[in-house]
C-alpha cells in the first residue's frame, strides 16, 4: 500500500460509508457499520506515519504537522462511534429519536469525519474552507437532532455565528488569494499551501495584516475564542453526548489548524505584523472569561463545555508565544485536551442516562453508587483541572514555565485563570462525585472501555511520553516556529 | 482595461453597497424580500460583467446562480414560509432605523478607507473598488444580523452579507474554486430556509440572543 493511496482511504471511506449508511434501514448494523468504517479509517491514518508520503499536490498534503492531527482526528472518531453505538440505543427507547433520525445521525457522522479530515489533508486554502463549512454544516445538524425547543435553537445558534464565522473566514481567504496572486500568478498555485508558504516573504504585507485579522476572527470563532463563542455550550450541551465529544475533542482542533496554518504565512513575511501579539490576546481573554464562567454552570455538559474554552484559550495561547518549547507545549496541550475531553464527555453520557437529568445539583455520589463510572469521571476531571499526573499537568506546566521565562506578566494572568478554573472543577466535582447517591437511577448502556482507554492514555502519557512522540513533537514545534 | 468596462462594474458593485442600505430601512417583511430580490439581480449582472471583462467563463456559472437561485427560488420561498407560518408582517429592530444608517455608514466609509489604503499598490484598480464595496456590503450584512430580532430577517441579513463574499471573490482576478464556494453557499442557505420552515423557528424562540437562551437552560435562577 502506498501513502497516497492510505490518504485516500481516510477521505473517501467516511465518505462513501456515509452514503451507505444513509441508505441502510436498521440504526443496530448502521451504528456498528459507523465504528467499523472508524476503525478502518483511523489504520489508513495511522499506516501515514509509515508510508511513504505522496509529492503534495494541488489540493491534498501530508506533512509532519497535519499528520498529528489527522491520527489524532481518526482516533477521537473511533473511540466517539464505539461509545455512540453502545449510547444511541438508549435514547431511541427514551423516546429522544426515532429510527429514521438515527440513520440520519449516523450518515451525518461519517460527513463530518470526511469534512474534517478533508480540512486537515487539504493543501488548498479554498478546499480547506468549503471542507470545514462541510464540517460544520454536519455537527449543525446533529446538534439538532433530539428536535426539542433547546436543541433547535441550539442548533440555530451555532448555524448562524457559525455561518457568520466562516464567511469572515472567506473573506480573509480571499485576501490571501489577493496577496499572493501579484506574486504566484493568477490561479489554482496561489491558493496552495506549499506554494503560499514559499512565496509569502515576497507578499504584500498590508494585506496579509488584514487578512489575518479576518481569519483569526472567523476560523476563532469555530475555535470557540471568546468573545466569539456564545454558541459553543449550547451546542455541547444540547445535542447527543457523542457529539458534544466530537465537538469538542475534534472540531475546536480544526479550526485552530486553520489558525496555525495562517499563522505560519504570517511568520514567514518578515515585514507583516507578528500574529502572536493578538492569539496570545485572545487566548487569555478566553482563558480568564471561561474560567470565571464555569462557576455559574448548573448544567453538567454546559461545565465542560466553558471548560473547552478555557483550554482552547491555553492552546491558541501557548502558540501565541511561539518558538520550540511552547509550540511544543501548545500541541502536547492540544493532544491531551482532545483525549480529556472526549472522555470526559463519555463520562457524562453514561451520567446523564443515569440520572435521567444534566442538572448538576440532582447528581451526587456517583463514586458510591457506580465506582467504576465514577471513578472514571473523578480522574478525567482531575486531568482536565490540570492535576498531577496527567498529560494535561504536563502540558500546562510547560506553557506556564515558558510564558514565566518569555512574558512574566502574562505568565500572571494565565496562573490565575488556570487557578480559577481548577476551583470551579474541584468544586463541582465533589459534588457531584462524593456524598450521599440521590436522585433517580436507570441502568446504564453506554460502554465504559473508550473512557478507560483515554484515561489510560492521557496517564500514560502524562507518566512517561513515549520518546518517538517527543521526537515527532519536537519536529513539528520546530516548523510552527 | 477600457474606462467603458470599469465605469459599468463600478456602477454594479456601488449599486450593491446602495441596496443594502435600502434593506436596513426597509419596515416590511416583503418589501425586505424583494430589496434582497434586486440585491442579488444586481450581484447576477456584476458576477456576469466581471466574466465578460476577466474573460472567465465559469464566473457565468456564479452569476447563474445568483440570477436563479437566489433572486427568484429563495425570496420564493421564504414569502410563502412568512405567509404560511404567519410571521408578522413588519420588521422587528433593536434599535431605531436612524442610528442604524448611521452606523452603516460608518462601516461603508471605514471599509473604503480601510480597502482603499490596503490595495493602494495593486495595478488593478477594478480590484481595489470592488474589494471596498464588498466589505461594506459584507459589514453592512452583520449589521443587519445584529439589529434585526426576527429569524427571517437575521437569514436575509446573512444572505446579503454573503453577496458581499461572492462579489468580492469573482473581483478577484483568476481566483479559482468561485463557482465551488457559490455552490457550496447556496446548499447552506437552501438548508438555513429548510431549517426555518421545516423547525418553525419564529414559532419557537425569535432571538439569538444569548440573554434570551440562557433563561431556557436553567441557568439562572
Amino acid at each position: 500500500m502506498t501513502g497516497a493511496l492510505a490518504l485516500e482511504a481516510t477521505l473517501a471511506l467516511p465518505l462513501g460509508t456515509a452514503a451507505l449508511l444513509a441508505l441502510m434501514p436498521g440504526y443496530r448494523v448502521g451504528a456498528w457499520i459507523n465504528v467499523f468504517a472508524s476503525l478502518v479509517t483511523f489504520l489508513a491514518a495511522t499506516s501515514l506515519f509509515v508510508l511513504e508520503r505522496p509529492a503534495p499536490g494541488n489540493f491534498l498534503l501530508v506533512d509532519d504537522l497535519n499528520i498529528v492531527f489527522i491520527v489524532l482526528n481518526t482516533f477521537v472518531g473511533l473511540s466517539a462511534a464505539f461509545f455512540s453505538a453502545s449510547y444511541i440505543g438508549h435514547e431511541l427507547e427514551v423516546g429522544r429519536v426515532t429510527p429514521s433520525n438515527l440513520r440520519f445521525y449516523h450518515a451525518m457522522y461519517q460527513m463530518m469525519m470526511f469534512g474534517m479530515n478533508l480540512a486537515l489533508a487539504s493543501n488548498n486554502i479554498g478546499l480547506m474552507w468549503v471542507a470545514v463549512e462541510l464540517a460544520t454544516l454536519s455537527t449543525v445538524l446533529m446538534v439538532g437532532l433530539y428536535r426539542t425547543h433547546e436543541a433547535l435553537e441550539a442548533a440555530w445558534k451555532y448555524f448562524i455565528l457559525g455561518s457568520v464565522g466562516i464567511a469572515l473566514a472567506l473573506f480573509g481567504t480571499i485576501l490571501v488569494y489577493l496577496a499572493a496572486q501579484p506574486v504566484l500568478g493568477e490561479g489554482t498555485p496561489a491558493m496552495v499551501w506549499t506554494n503560499l508558504l514559499v512565496a509569502a516573504p515576497r507578499f504584500d504585507p498590508a494585506m496579509l495584516n488584514v487578512a489575518f485579522v479576518f481569519l483569526l476572527v472567523g476560523y476563532g470563532t469555530k475555535v470557540g475564542l471568546a468573545p466569539f463563542h456564545a454558541w459553543l455550550p449550547d451546542a455541547h450541551a444540547e445535542g447527543p453526548t457523542p457529539i458534544s465529544a466530537v465537538l469538542s475533542g475534534l472540531l475546536l482542533n480544526v479550526a485552530l489548524y486553520a489558525v496555525l496554518r495562517f499563522k505560519l504565512l504570517m511568520t514567514a513575511n518578515a515585514e507583516a505584523v507578528a500574529p502572536g501579539p493578538l492569539m496570545i490576546g485572545l487566548g487569555l481573554l478566553s482563558l480568564v472569561f471561561a474560567a470565571f464562567m464555569l462557576y455559574r454552570r448548573r448544567d453538567i455538559k454546559r461545565l465542560f463545555a466553558y471548560s473547552s474554552i478555557e483550554h482552547m484559550g491555553i492552546i491558541v495561547f501557548a502558540f501565541g508565544i511561539g518558538g520550540p518549547l511552547a509550540n511544543f507545549a501548545g500541541l502536547l496541550h492540544m493532544v491531551m485536551h482532545s483525549l480529556t475531553k472526549s472522555a470526559i464527555f463519555f463520562a457524562v453520557g453514561n451520567v446523564a442516562q443515569i440520572k435521567g437529568t444534566q442538572k448538576l445539583d440532582q447528581i451526587r455520589g456517583l463514586t458510591q453508587s457506580h465506582p467504576a463510572l465514577g471513578w472514571g469521571l473523578v480522574l478525567a476531571v482531575l486531568s482536565i483541572a490540570g492535576m498531577p499526573p496527567s498529560g494535561v499537568f504536563m502540558s500546562e506546566f510547560l506553557v506556564v514555565t515558558t510564558s514565566f521565562a518569555r512574558m512574566p506578566v502574562l505568565a500572571v494572568i494565565l496562573v490565575f485563570g488556570l487557578l480559577v478554573a481548577f476551583g470551579a472543577l474541584l468544586l463541582r466535582l465533589t459534588d457531584v462525585a462524593f456524598g450521599t447517591p440521590t436522585g433517580e437511577d436507570h441502568p446504564m448502556t453506554g460502554s465504559l472501555l473508550p473512557l478507560w482507554l483515554h484515561l489510560a492514555l492521557i496517564y500514560w502519557i502524562g507518566l512517561h511520553m513515549p520518546q518517538p512522540m517527543v521526537d515527532w513533537f519536537q519536529t513539528v514545534a520546530a516548523i510552527l516556529g | 482595461m477600457s474606462s467603458y468596462a470599469f465605469d459599468i462594474s463600478h456602477l454594479l458593485a456601488g449599486g450593491l453597497v446602495l441596496v443594502s442600505f435600502m434593506m436596513i430601512y426597509q419596515d416590511r417583511m416583503y418589501a425586505l424580500l424583494n430589496t434582497f430580490a434586486l440585491q442579488a439581480v444586481l450581484l447576477g449582472l456584476a458576477v456576469a460583467w466581471q466574466a465578460f471583462t476577466q474573460e472567465a467563463p465559469h464566473l457565468y456559472a456564479t452569476a447563474a446562480i445568483a440570477l436563479v437561485f437566489k433572486a427568484l427560488i429563495v425570496p420564493w420561498a421564504l414569502h410563502r414560509v412568512v405567509a404560511r407560518m404567519g410571521i408578522q408582517r413588519t420588521v422587528e429592530t433593536v434599535t431605531g432605523v436612524m442610528p442604524t444608517m448611521l452606523a452603516g455608514m460608518g462601516l461603508v466609509a471605514l471599509s473604503i478607507l480601510l480597502m482603499l489604503q490596503l490595495t493602494e499598490a495593486a495595478e488593478n484598480a477594478l480590484a481595489r473598488e470592488d474589494l471596498a464595496f464588498a466589505l461594506s456590503v459584507i459589514l453592512l450584512g452583520m449589521l443587519m444580523m445584529v439589529t434585526r430580532r426576527n429569524a427571517v430577517t437575521q437569514v436575509v441579513g446573512f444572505m446579503s452579507l454573503e453577496n458581499g463574499l461572492i462579489l468580492a471573490a469573482a473581483g478577484a482576478q483568476g481566483m479559482p474554486l468561485v463557482v465551488e464556494i457559490s455552490v457550496a453557499f447556496s446548499v447552506l442557505i437552501a438548508m438555513i430556509v429548510i431549517g426555518v420552515f421545516l423547525f418553525r423557528i419564529r414559532e419557537r424562540f425569535d432571538s439569538v440572543d444569548t440573554e434570551a437562551l440562557d433563561a431556557f437552560r436553567g441557568e439562572r435562577q
